[in-house]
């Protein structure tokens, strides 16, 4: 039986408050050969899942701070283990928060430099097209895709940046349409390319394992044409996808 | 002091807001004194805010049927067949009082009330618009306008981001009338498959009646009959702990376990908790079901452990349900309730005696017939007059009083940057406006456009009322609004097919605001009739003034349309260079009378507005969805505020917008070389004068014959071609517009620097 290729499943994650969960898994079921599977947050194992998507939204109401509550949700403890194991896992958004608070990725997000909501289109370029979750883009790709959250100011202290610098773990930055002016931003004003205040306008990021990636824009409205969000944001699912294929066509 | 001991005196029954004819009236029904928990109850339940005493007389005259209505006036939302087996649940309300006495929260809890009203039907809630109106926002003394925009438009935010629902459209308007009485509206829809349609009516005696939701606190205790029903004094701060505070993470809760509980059939129906709380709900629910429900106010979860029961029976604290659960079900529905961490509790019983009885530790404090407060609340119809400020001829323009501007160029700039016509970036960018992955069109446009997932169809929504031109004229102004809505619509390819209104006036006890009332339903239901849009729901506030002076008549309409194929959606963009620019509709329909020309470069708000030609309408409106259809019309953007100038101006902004990005290096911006037709008007009313019935329009100029073909016996007036990156209009040999695109932009982008 050569041709029976199970689909990738892609987990998608939910936790109360999460509100793009449907939104990502939608994203994920527009691919052929791809299927979301619902992960509860009360659940303590991840399944036999092929990915980890943890979707955008306001898990716990962003109650005490953005992912702080989140992150100590059973179904938590079993995505580090499979994070742990080398699984990928990608999280959006709220998704991106409750990675670093759980420590999954580094750095934090912090509040907006202008202090409110904002949803916006915004410029990306791919700064490391070597990911699991950006291989399939061309380094300095630009892509557009929207914004839209309270906390997208991404920091982190300067030994780490300087280490994700030269790892290339900085994946994505916030860039003009024709991907110049990234990296510019100092965090100290808004306006230029950076919607939020991000140091070194930084949109995502992995770890030093390549297997966590957290992004604050929302690929996953920007996966079909005729939408508004046009087609820029299925890069990622694909890379994503085809990053666990091997593993799928050997199970 | 308990609630027996509590009398329910007139003197008590004054201070909850009803009247001494009210209150003789009660203790008829009752057969002498009400306890004090009855007379509560029937305070808010005939305040103006849920009885409509004064509005229900009126409001009968709208239409309200028609092929596609499948629910109308009288449910929590009113439903729309909007085909392929889906439907439209759909429903605005105001939550005008709270928002001007706490902004943030007030507008916050509008948004989760009315979010609710539709997921109450089976629907999941798919879009939100807000209409919103404050006072003039220039200097310092306006400084708590500005504090108020702000805290709405972070309040509404705040709530309907964190639900998950797009924030698609709505309007902001900016007039002195409203600095004492801000308007907030709240607009929602929802989808629903067209035979899952759940109505609030309570059935099955011995059925139990179930709280899902939050905890009942002291918040929100007088909401209805205190704040929603009197006007603005001196006494405004001490208002505030009548105001609910939302709690979104809790109601995005409520959303997926009551879907659920609905789509599986778990309970046998549902209301939630609004003005007059577990009141209103539970006497709603039984005399619609002609039955009676027992309430042991006493096992209602409590946030302060000391509420007595009537303020239990109208707090009005967020997030709550109230639901009709079968016995053998109950297991099922707390297991869905507890998966999401919601409290479920049996709080009564549906009876066969039509009767509202509530019990406190089993002692019975109120026993009402249910149909006297929801149905049977007295009606007043206030003997009316019309106002001394209406005339009945239009202005004739006179060059001393209305000199025309030296610089035409100058004076349209000045018109894109009045804070009614600029760009409501600020606004519209800290409400998520894309998510659940269906708008085709963000806000900005003529009107919000997303497509039903796994159909090729469209649905439209938006919101449009200009409260000035009510002002002058409440018949023709609100038959305006609704033309416009649907004209609106209709330049983005979607057929109108029906509304929701939210109407907005002063006190209804004085007989020129009653007589403007009545003029506006007039207006409105004729314009409804003729444009086959009936009336499926909405919401009357009352009581909109502040020391006794009352907001312009607003009566606000949301507009549904369907578009058989989306991806034939039509927007404002100018598209290519060398696309003909032409007029649809009279070109003469350009009015000084209420324009906002004449209030920013006059400061004169005076005349009478023109009257809509319904029939004209219909047609032009017809020919514009045909035209969409048929790829002829490859833009639309209807002539509003600031008239054809604005307009044209608007097309070219917009074509350098692509996908929504306003971004230094956006693709090339277009303008136009235009000419003016030759006409009896001065050139500046041409330019900036309103009128109702005309749309800018482009087209391929292969395509100009067959669009004038189509267009019939609309009048259809080239004014020129797209082009350059300059806005350029002439009349008669005279540059009058001579300004780059980048400039019109930088103007029309103000806004954030006046709220500043």
């Amino acid at each position: 039986m050569s041709a029976a290729v199970r689909p990738v499943r892609v987990g998608v994650c939910v936790f109360p408050g999460i509100n793009t969960d449907h939104d990502t898994a939608h994203a994920v079921s527009t691919f052929e050969g791809a299927e979301p599977v619902w992960l509860w947050h009360k659940d303590k194992s991840v399944g036999n899942v092929d990915a980890i998507i943890i979707p955008g939204g306001f898990s716990y109401g962003d109650y005490l701070r953005c992912g702080a509550i989140a992150r100590f949700s059973p179904i938590m403890a079993a995505i580090a283990d499979f994070a742990a194991d080398g699984g990928l896992v990608m999280g959006i958004c709220n998704g991106f928060q409750i990675l670093t608070e759980a420590h999954l990725l580094p750095g934090a997000l912090i509040r907006n430099i202008g202090l409110k909501f904002v949803c916006r289109y915004v410029d990306l370029r791919v700064e490391n097209a070597g990911t699991p979750f950006t291989h399939t883009a061309e380094p300095g790709d630009v892509l557009r895709v929207v914004v839209k959250h309270n906390e997208g100011n991404y920091r982190v202290d300067p030994d780490t940046l300087a280490a994700m610098r030269d790892n290339g773990q900085v994946v994505l930055r916030y860039c003009a349409p024709d991907g110049t002016e990234a990296g510019k931003a100092t965090g100290g004003t808004i306006g230029g390319s950076s919607p939020n205040g991000s140091l070194d306008d930084i949109a995502g990021v992995c770890n030093a394992d390549f297997n966590v990636f957290g992004l604050m824009p929302h690929p996953e409205n920007s996966v079909e044409a005729g939408l508004a969000g046009g087609t820029d944001g299925r890069v990622f699912f694909r890379s994503l996808l085809e990053s666990v294929r091997d593993r799928v066509v050997a199970s | 002091m308990s609630a027996t001991e509590r009398r329910a005196t007139l003197e008590a029954a004054v201070k909850l807001g009803l009247t001494p004819d009210e209150y003789a009236h009660i203790c008829t029904i009752q057969g002498g004194e009400p306890t004090y928990v009855e007379l509560a109850i029937y305070s808010v339940m005939w305040s103006e805010h849920c009885s409509y005493k004064h509005s229900r007389p009126v409001l009968g005259r709208f239409p309200t049927t028609g092929p596609r209505i499948l629910q109308g006036p009288g449910e929590n939302a009113g439903i729309i067949d909007v085909g392929d087996g889906w439907a439209v649940a759909m429903k605005v309300e105001s939550h005008n009082h709270p928002s001007a006495v706490e902004p943030f929260q007030g507008a916050a809890t509008g948004v989760g009330g009315i979010v609710r009203d539709i997921f109450t039907m089976g629907a999941r809630p798919c879009v939100a618009l807000d209409s919103l109106r404050f006072g003039e926002i220039d200097g310092p003394e306006n400084a708590r306008q500005r504090f108020l925009f702000d805290g709405v438009v972070g309040g509404i935010g705040f709530y309907g981001n964190c639900l998950g629902i797009p924030t698609v459209g709505g309007e902001v308007y900016f007039e002195d009338t409203y600095a004492g009485n801000c308007l907030v509206n709240a607009m929602s829809a929802g989808l629903l498959r067209a035979d899952q349609i759940v109505r609030a009516f309570a059935e099955g005696p011995g059925n139990h009646v179930v709280l899902i939701g939050s905890k009942t606190g002291r918040d929100g205790i007088g909401g209805a009959s205190v704040l929603a029903s009197q006007q603005f004094d001196e006494t405004l701060e001490e208002k505030r702990p009548s105001v609910q505070v939302g709690d979104p993470f809790t109601e995005k809760k409520l959303i997926e376990a009551c879907l659920e509980l609905l789509h599986r059939g778990l309970v046998v129906s549902m209301q939630d908790l609004g003005a007059a709380g577990l009141t209103s709900s539970s006497s709603e629910m039984a005399s619609k079901g002609h039955v009676g429900l027992d309430i042991q106010a006493d096992h209602v979860p409590l946030r302060e452990a000391d509420m007595e029961p009537w303020e239990i029976m109208i707090s009005e604290s967020q997030e709550r349900m109230l639901s009709i659960v079968d016995p053998a079900r109950l297991a099922d529905v707390s297991e869905v309730c507890e998966r999401w961490d919601l409290d479920c509790t049996v709080i009564g019983e549906v009876t066969d005696s039509t009767m509202l009885r509530i019990y406190w530790h089993g002692e019975r404090v109120a026993d009402i017939p249910a149909r006297r407060l929801a149905d049977e609340s007295p009606v007043i119809r206030t003997p009316s007059f019309k106002p001394d400020h209406l005339v009945d001829e239009p202005l004739v323009v006179s060059d001393a009083v209305y000199p025309a501007p030296a610089d035409t160029g100058a004076a349209l700039l000045e018109l894109l940057a009045a804070p009614n016509i600029a760009s409501k970036r600020c606004a519209y960018e800290q409400y998520d406006y894309i998510v659940q992955a269906n708008t085709v069109q963000i806000p900005g446009s003529d009107a919000a456009v997303l497509r039903i997932k796994g159909t090729s169809r469209g649905i439209a929504f938006v919101n449009d009322c200009n409260g000035r031109h009510c002002y002058l004229d409440p018949y023709r102004g609100a038959k305006a609004a609704v033309a416009e809505a649907a004209r609106n619509l209709s330049c983005a390819g979607a057929l109108p097919v029906a509304v929701t209104d939210c109407l907005n006036f002063g006190n209804p006890e004085k007989g020129d605001i009653y007589w403007t009332f009545e003029q506006a339903v007039e207006g409105m239901s004729q314009a409804c009739e003729a444009l086959d849009t009936p009336v499926v729901s909405g919401n009357v506030s009352f009581y909109n003034e502040s020391f006794g002076k009352a907001i312009y008549p607003t009566p606000m309409v949301g507009m549904l349309g369907v578009i058989d194929d989306v991806s034939k959606h039509c927007d404002a963009r100018f598209k290519k260079e060398g696309d003909l620019v032409a007029l649809l509709g009279p070109a003469g329909n350009a009015f000084l009378d209420g324009s906002e020309y004449q209030k920013v470069h006059f400061g004169r708000v005076e005349g009478r507005v023109p009257d809509v030609d319904l029939t004209l309408e219909k047609e032009l409106q017809r020919v514009l969805r045909e035209g969409i259809g048929a790829g002829l019309v490859k833009s639309a953007h209807d002539c509003a505020e600031g008239g054809l100038a604005v307009a044209l101006a608007e097309c070219c902004i917009a074509s350098g917008v692509e996908g929504g990005a306003l971004t230094a290096a956006a693709p090339p911006s277009l303008g136009g070389a235009l000419t003016l037709p030759d006409g009896a008007l001065r050139p500046d009313v041409a330019l900036f004068g309103e009128g109702p019935t005309r749309v800018i329009v482009t087209c391929a100029p292969a395509d100009a014959a067959a669009l004038a073909a189509l267009a019939g016996a609309v009048p259809l007036t080239p004014l020129g071609t797209v082009g350059g990156e300059r806005l350029q209009i002439t009349a008669a040999g005279d540059t009058l517009v001579d300004v780059s695109v980048t400039e019109l932009r930088r103007s029309y982008e103000s806004l954030p620097d006046r709220l500043a």
